[in-house]
């Protein structure tokens, strides 16, 4: 993928013909915490430009900011938020002092440069520090929602998605909830211990899987058998509660162990999937087409539960396992997925395996949806992990709202670029769509309000209106977003002359 | 069939086979069966039987059965030629073919004698309880392969073949008056555009293909249901050459694996299962160099690759048994090469106590397991994969490392590709030679493997679909140059592959591709 400097005509903001809110004819500023794909991404998009001296993490303001060389201090309170948002270009870029102790009727805000930016693709911790506190323009967007942590927490993922179960089943009857059969029997630890127990007396001799439900990238996870390994670790891991210095008990979450994955060639696999929400309410999400399976190094079997390399696949494990090799990482697009699987069950069973998969998306962003603080600004970009089980029937693991950029190669650093210049394109900070696409890129519109069904595209007929009833969901179909998009920003703009 | 043009002789050859077949003895059971049926009237003895094989199935894998043994035994000429005309009837390529032989069996042989390992040797009763144990995960590890080094690429085998010369043929004092303009210089005759038109033309550009026509973004009214529909049916006939004639717009992915085994004439029953095992069991029982070979070459081909890395045990599964199942010597009747021969310690040079080695008589190159790879998508049961691997290789893919005047032989291949490129192709061709990367030394490898490895599966496999489809390689070479004008798109990428390679070089507008056809270029960056 070329981020060269030429680019076609239907690639460019009009700005004059469309007028782009407040942004206008200048350029689109952005801000970017990671150093990976993403800022890749945003700096070869034409007509975006760095807002300089941004911070590299999501540090606290302190040093920011001082880059540019000709910036001004604020002198007084009044000029205070108003030049501050003007938004002239780099040079009115403020460095405030992060503590003005002289202005009692100012709060101690840690922030105030929001109108510097249009875009910012932010971290979980500066958005957590930052957005009570902060004011945003109409047009700005933003990574992350306030409160995103209801889904990617693996104990509070677990508690919406029972919540909406029971809801589901008292308003609907028992059959309806049978739809969320989709993630394994969870407790949270230690608060639901003793159900947990309960549970485990029940069904002995059954494999569970011990997560933090906070850590990430596979960290703290261990597989356990007897009760006893369990009051072992808990042992070491709770034990002088009376210690001040001590934390609070770290929550685990405790999951029955999907004992029959899917293997292919004796590995295990799970499936990582991109859903982008842009608002919660009303629910809007898109589905990308691409994304990849993760390859176990090592042959799947039972009786190795304390080789922990064999019953995780993320990619992070598995890199410390020994024989990793980092070229080869194990992965398959997911398009090169659906092939094999087509191949051996045949596209129905796939057909159907898939649909599960939208199931689980829509049935977990609607468990969150009344929780989330809903934001205009905000978008989230989610990274599902979902395990097949032998029956071809999909299991949600877990939720990231962070999934990697970080690409491991070179087909992994395409399949990044285009999924998160597509993000782009679908928040459309140009203003060159209508707003009425179904796809855009490789982005699929899975659900507004309720789902979206795919039409018949460009094609006039639908002779037996068969297709109307098929969902706008193409995971692991042909993603040629370039094509589309050509064909999608001619379209667009005719409309738009017209 | 009884009036045809075959000879008596052929004929006899047939009954003989099939005598000594299964389906004998299971016709003649099914017969009896039909025999002893209460409503069956004596005098139309023959009439009922006849109509109690045909209802019952039998009749339909009797004509599976010979289709088979036509396809693959080649017709014989009257008078009957002698055996080594049958394996290549020009004296020179036989000469060449034995002298590379030669060359294989030395390196082989100073392989073993630097590395100071025998040929073969018997496990010990201990590996052979540990090899039984992981034998479904043979990749975890294997043997230390350091000091194994492939015994030949294609790339050598390309300079054995750009040397080939034919001692009959002259070209006049001025070179390159009648030399040819490729780097291939045997005279072979071979098909040209027209004719490959005809032949191909079930995938002409009018014509809906599967793989490309049934993208899951296209109506699948407009061609997919309809295809489908008719694929079951086909499948349902279990009929050989229905299901060919049907793979030659290539087949749905959820019945490749199913047609596959119709056109093959491949059912697996238990005599073919205790084979396996039988096979399996001398793998565990004796260790030969050729293992490491095969070991090596799976860690440098398939394991490294972003689509095969995950069939390792299967491909072990399958290559190591291959390796001792004399099945496959047979083919070496109508095959130019024969099977090396090894002697047993300190009888060298005694017929008697000559065996084949390795007991299939194939040695492998690099590459070789990349002939298997691309199944793996297809079978999930080990078994199945061997035998459809096993005879897609005594039927074609034998001819793309022996050297042999057939028109499907890789010299014929190469030739055809070289010729097609010149003739259709001029810019490309000759930009290609005039910045040194000459076409040929590009393609042979891709040629040599059938493409395993360098598109990617899918688009192998819908091409090995067309391979047993029209029963010829043809369209490995015709997949270059002016061929894919009239044929279909899905050929594309190999041109693109190409001009990839080709620095610089800036042809004309690109094709537009419809979908299906694009996903395979990244290939490319692999090499």
């Amino acid at each position: 993928m070329s981020k060269g400097t030429k680019v076609p005509g239907y690639m460019q903001g009009k700005g004059s013909r469309n007028p782009r809110g407040i942004i206008g004819d200048r350029e689109i500023r952005y801000k970017c915490s990671l150093q990976n794909t993403i800022l890749d991404v945003l700096r070869g998009r034409p007509g975006w430009q760095e807002v300089p001296g941004q911070q590299s993490t999501g540090q606290q303001q302190a040093n920011t900011g001082k880059s540019g060389s000709g910036s001004t201090t604020q002198g007084t309170t009044s000029g205070y938020k108003g030049s501050v948002r003007n938004p002239q270009g780099p040079g009115t870029q403020s460095a405030v002092p992060t503590r003005l102790q002289g202005f009692q009727s100012i709060p101690p805000i840690t922030r105030n440069s929001d109108g510097d930016w249009d875009f910012y693709w932010c971290d979980r911790e500066w958005l957590a520090q930052n957005y009570d506190t902060m004011f945003l323009y109409e047009h700005q967007k933003i990574l992350h929602f306030r409160n995103h942590y209801e889904l990617t927490r693996k104990n509070l993922m677990v508690k919406n998605l029972k919540r909406l179960k029971k809801q589901t089943e008292r308003e609907l009857g028992k059959a309806e909830g049978q739809s969320f059969e989709f993630f394994p029997t969870t407790y949270e630890l230690p608060s639901e211990y003793h159900i947990f127990v309960e549970e485990f007396k029940k069904n002995p001799g059954i494999i569970w899987i011990m997560k933090p439900a906070a850590r990430a990238q596979g960290r703290g996870i261990f597989l356990f058998r007897r009760l006893k390994d369990i009051t072992d670790w808990k042992k070491g891991e709770y034990q002088p509660l009376s210690d001040p210095n001590r934390e609070v008990p770290e929550t685990y979450v405790v999951q029955r162990y999907i004992e029959n994955p899917y293997l292919i060639g004796g590995r295990k696999f799970d499936v990582r999937v991109y859903v982008l929400v842009v608002s919660y309410n009303p629910l809007k999400v898109w589905l990308y087409r691409s994304g990849f399976a993760r390859f176990s190094n090592t042959r799947f079997s039972l009786d190795s539960i304390e080789d922990t390399y064999v019953h995780l696949t993320n990619v992070a494990i598995q890199k410390n396992a020994p024989d990793y090799d980092p070229d080869k990482g194990c992965k398959w697009s997911t398009q090169q997925l659906r092939k094999y699987l087509s191949a051996k069950h045949g596209v129905e069973a796939v057909k159907k395996a898939f649909k599960g998969i939208d199931n689980i998306i829509i049935k977990s962003l609607q468990s969150v949806q009344k929780i989330i603080i809903n934001d205009k600004h905000c978008f989230e970009m989610y990274g599902y992990d979902v395990l097949f089980d032998s029956d071809l029937k999909p299991w949600l693991i877990e939720i990231n709202a962070s999934p990697s950029l970080t690409a491991s190669g070179k087909e992994d650093y395409d399949l990044k670029f285009g999924l998160l210049n597509d993000l782009l394109n679908v928040l459309d900070l140009e203003n060159r769509l209508t707003g009425k696409e179904k796809r855009v890129g490789g982005w699929d519109l899975l659900w507004e309000d309720g789902p979206i069904l795919a039409d018949d595209g460009n094609m006039e007929c639908a002779p037996n209106g068969t297709t109307a009833s098929i969902p706008n969901s193409f995971l692991g179909c042909h993603n040629e977003r370039k094509r589309q998009l050509r064909e999608l920003y001619t379209a667009a703009q005719s409309i738009k002359k017209s | 069939m009884g009036d045809s043009n075959y000879s008596k002789a052929y004929i006899q050859a047939l009954i003989d086979e099939l005598k000594t077949s299964k389906i004998y003895t299971d016709l003649q059971c099914a017969a009896q069966v039909d025999l002893a049926k209460p409503t069956l009237r004596l005098s139309e003895l023959k009439k009922g039987v006849l109509n109690g094989l045909v209802n019952s199935g039998w009749d339909r894998k009797l004509r599976n059965a010979i289709y088979r043994f036509l396809q693959t035994n080649p017709k014989l000429q009257a008078p009957t030629p002698p055996p080594e005309h049958l394996k290549e009837p020009l004296v020179y390529l036989r000469k060449a073919q034995q002298s590379w032989e030669k060359r294989i069996l030395k390196s082989l042989n100073s392989m073993c004698t630097e590395l100071n390992i025998p040929l073969a040797r018997k496990r010990p009763e201990k590996d052979q309880k540990e090899w039984a144990q992981k034998w479904t995960e043979l990749g975890i590890d294997g043997p230390d392969l350091s000091q194994i080094r492939p015994v030949y690429a294609p790339k050598d085998f390309l300079e054995v073949i750009i040397g080939l010369q034919n001692p009959n043929y002259h070209g006049s004092d001025t070179p390159g008056f009648y030399h040819l303009w490729g780097i291939v210089q045997v005279p072979l005759k071979v098909k040209d555009i027209d004719e490959l038109r005809l032949q191909y033309s079930d995938m002409s550009i009018n014509q809906c293909q599967s793989g490309i026509d049934d993208a899951q973004d296209i109506p699948s009214e407009l061609f997919e249901q309809e295809r489908v529909k008719l694929g079951k049916k086909v499948i349902s006939a279990n009929h050989g050459p229905l299901a060919q004639e049907f793979s030659k717009k290539g087949c749905p992915t959820s019945m490749r694996a199913t047609l596959w085994c119709q056109i093959l004439a491949i059912e697996v029953d238990e005599i073919d299962i205790l084979y396996y095992e039988q096979l399996k069991t001398n793998v565990l029982q004796h260790e030969l160099l050729v293992d490491s070979l095969l070991y090596k070459d799976v860690k440098l081909t398939a394991t490294n690759d972003d689509q095969y890395f995950v069939f390792e045990d299967f491909l072990y599964q399958v290559l190591l048994p291959f390796s001792r199942d004399t099945h496959v010597l047979k083919h070496f009747d109508y095959n130019s090469a024969s099977p090396p021969k090894s002697y047993i310690r300190g009888r060298l040079g005694m017929e008697e106590f000559a065996v084949n080695y390795p007991p299939n008589g194939v040695i492998p190159f690099h590459g070789f397991a990349m002939y298997v790879a691309p199944m793996c998508f297809l079978f999930k049961e080990t078994i199945t994969l061997y035998y459809v691997f096993r005879e897609m290789y005594i039927r074609y893919f034998f001819r793309l490392h022996s050297i042999s005047s057939h028109p499907q032989g890789i010299v014929g291949l190469s030739l055809l590709f070289e010729s097609l490129l010149q003739t259709h192709e001029p810019d490309l061709f000759f930009h290609l030679k005039s910045v040194g990367c000459h076409p040929l030394k590009v393609a042979f490898k891709w040629l040599v493997r059938a493409f395993s490895g360098y598109l990617s599966s899918d688009q192998v496999l819908l091409l090995w679909d067309r391979i047993l489809a029209y029963n010829s390689m043809e369209i490995l070479a015709g997949r270059f140059g002016g061929f894919n004008n009239i044929t279909s798109h899905s050929i594309d990428p190999v041109k693109s592959l190409l001009q990839m390679k080709a620095p610089c070089f800036v042809h004309g507008a690109q094709r537009t591709k419809r979908p299906g056809a694009g996903s395979s270029q990244r290939e490319a960056f692999c090499q």
